[in-house]
């Protein structure tokens, strides 16, 4: 697992109270991990955080799994 | 209009998590202040408060994990925490677990705060001057809200009937009990989950009400002795935090599923000051003209009234001036009164004051026993009424009042029975 998806994960499970076993790259926030809107709203203010990148809000439509957001995160970082 | 009794009551004190430990302790003559912990006030002249003892749940203590998940914890200032917690305690006290659809919207929540979420907003400022807009998190507002703690309780109990709150400063919990009863009274609900919960000890809102010169200064090198309801040494309130809530329920209601009723509530008088923004009128008008309101609605007479719970804050001039007026209500039969304040052992709840002392009131019949005025070593005024210093009191109790009076001039009074059928 590189670096980006650790942190990502561990963010994940943080914010939304999971186990770490269900944290997995399909997990839809809302569908699989009982996320709400506003939940997936403050998940992707984490990541900019913790990446210290900023996701615009078109962007941010587009992250709705955790492999979404280690793939994104994973190309602002390349 | 039909009649309203009280069948579940719950609360989170500076004395402990629960109604049967904070009353255990209140009647002991305990008391809940201490150095105030876990918030910056070395530069503050007032560095005491009345916390609430957190801890794993035993001994009293509460434990936040016991009743919100941690995740959801994140999203809200303390005092929704603390009226989920008390509003739970009071549902499952009352038997009512409203599960058909009739039942869910004929079950109303009607819960106040008198500052709110006061703390996370001054720790959100300092997030957008430091980092700016997108940095405000989305449950910034919802955590925030006064009325979110109505909202959360309705939501996690499934309670479809009226969804209410009250913002009316230190009055705020008599309102929500008062308006709430007579919700029920007039038919748009038959059972009410009622109260007040507030959260104020942070440096913001500490800083406030020191601005004010609400609060006590010269005890801070011994806490347990700062709030002091109409002694000579008193010299301002000690903030306490907490909530109290109760079900309220229409009697027949409650006498078709065999609920224990704790007391009626036959009385609920409202007024206003209409003079300072912080200061009680000095005639005690505002006062005397809501206890009488209430009374009059109750149908009893002043002589009639075994206890009153003050509002007593503890404050150089409020004290007094409550106390000439409930004089002047009671004429001849003051002689024959027992009135305490319990905020000289667990502080002053700001919203949820009025909440917390009607279950006291409410206590106090059920069990005969007229609860303490600590540290009432030396009265500024002479007077017939018994303050009932130091110790607890026995007596019979079956018609009490509590007083809760707020900063605009808003003043409110509850009277409670003993159920008599």
């Amino acid at each position: 697992m590189s670096d980006i998806a650790a942190r990502v994960k561990k963010i994940v499970i943080e914010h939304l109270g999971v186990e770490a076993d269900k944290v997995i790259e399909s997990a839809n926030f809302i569908d699989d991990l009982g996320a709400d809107s506003l939940d997936t709203v403050e998940l992707v203010m984490a990541f900019e955080e913790e990446f210290s990148v900023e996701i615009p809000d078109d962007a941010a439509e587009t992250i709705r799994t955790v492999g979404d957001a280690i793939s994104f995160l994973e190309k602002k970082a390349a | 209009m039909r009649r309203v009794v009280v069948t579940g009551m719950g609360m989170v004190s500076p004395l402990g998590c629960g109604v049967d430990v904070t009353w255990r302790r209140l009647l002991a003559g305990e008391s809940g202040a201490g150095p105030t912990i876990n918030v910056d006030v070395s530069d503050l002249p007032a560095r005491i408060s009345c916390q609430i003892p957190r801890g794993d749940g035993t001994d009293g203590t509460f434990n936040a994990d016991e009743w919100m998940e941690p995740k959801e914890q994140r999203k809200v200032d303390d005092f929704i925490l603390y009226g989920i917690a008390a509003a739970t305690q009071a549902l499952a006290d009352s038997g009512w677990k409203p599960e058909s659809y009739e039942d869910q919207t004929s079950t109303g929540v009607l819960i106040g705060s008198g500052i709110g979420g006061i703390g996370g907003i001054y720790e959100a400022s300092q997030t957008l001057i430091e980092k700016g807009p997108r940095r405000i998190s989305p449950f910034f507002i919802p955590g925030r809200l006064i009325n979110l703690v109505s909202g959360y309780v309705s939501i996690q109990h499934g309670l479809k009937g009226p969804n209410h709150s009250v913002v009316t400063a230190c009055s705020t919990g008599a309102h929500a009990l008062g308006d709430a009863a007579r919700l029920i009274a007039l038919g748009d609900a038959d059972v009410m989950v009622a109260g007040g919960a507030e959260s104020p000890i942070s440096r913001i809102s500490l800083a406030g009400f020191v601005a004010c010169r609400a609060l006590s200064t010269s005890f801070n090198d011994e806490p347990t002795k700062a709030s002091r309801p109409y002694d000579k040494a008193r010299d301002g309130f000690v903030m306490g935090e907490g909530a109290g809530v109760v079900v309220l329920e229409e009697l027949e209601h409650a006498k078709a599923r065999g609920a224990k009723i704790y007391a009626e509530v036959i009385g609920y008088g409202l007024s206003g000051d209409a003079y300072h923004i912080t200061s009680p009128s000095e005639d005690g008008d505002g006062a005397y003209r809501c206890m009488s309101a209430a009374l009059k609605r109750a149908g009893v007479s002043p002589s009639d009234l075994d206890y009153i719970n003050a509002h007593g804050t503890s404050t150089p001039l409020g004290d007094e001036i409550e106390l000439k007026a409930v004089e002047r209500l009671l004429g001849n039969a003051a002689g024959e009164l027992c009135m305490s304040s319990t905020k000289s052992s667990i502080g002053h709840l700001l919203g949820a004051a009025g909440a917390v002392e009607a279950i006291f009131s409410i206590l106090a019949i059920r069990d005969g026993m007229v609860p303490p005025t600590l540290n009432l070593d030396d009265p500024s005024v002479e007077t017939a009424i018994d303050l009932v210093p130091h110790k607890a009191k026995q007596r019979e109790v079956n018609i009490a009042l509590s007083n809760s009076f707020g900063f605009g001039g808003t003043n409110a009074s509850l009277v409670f029975r003993r159920y008599q059928g």
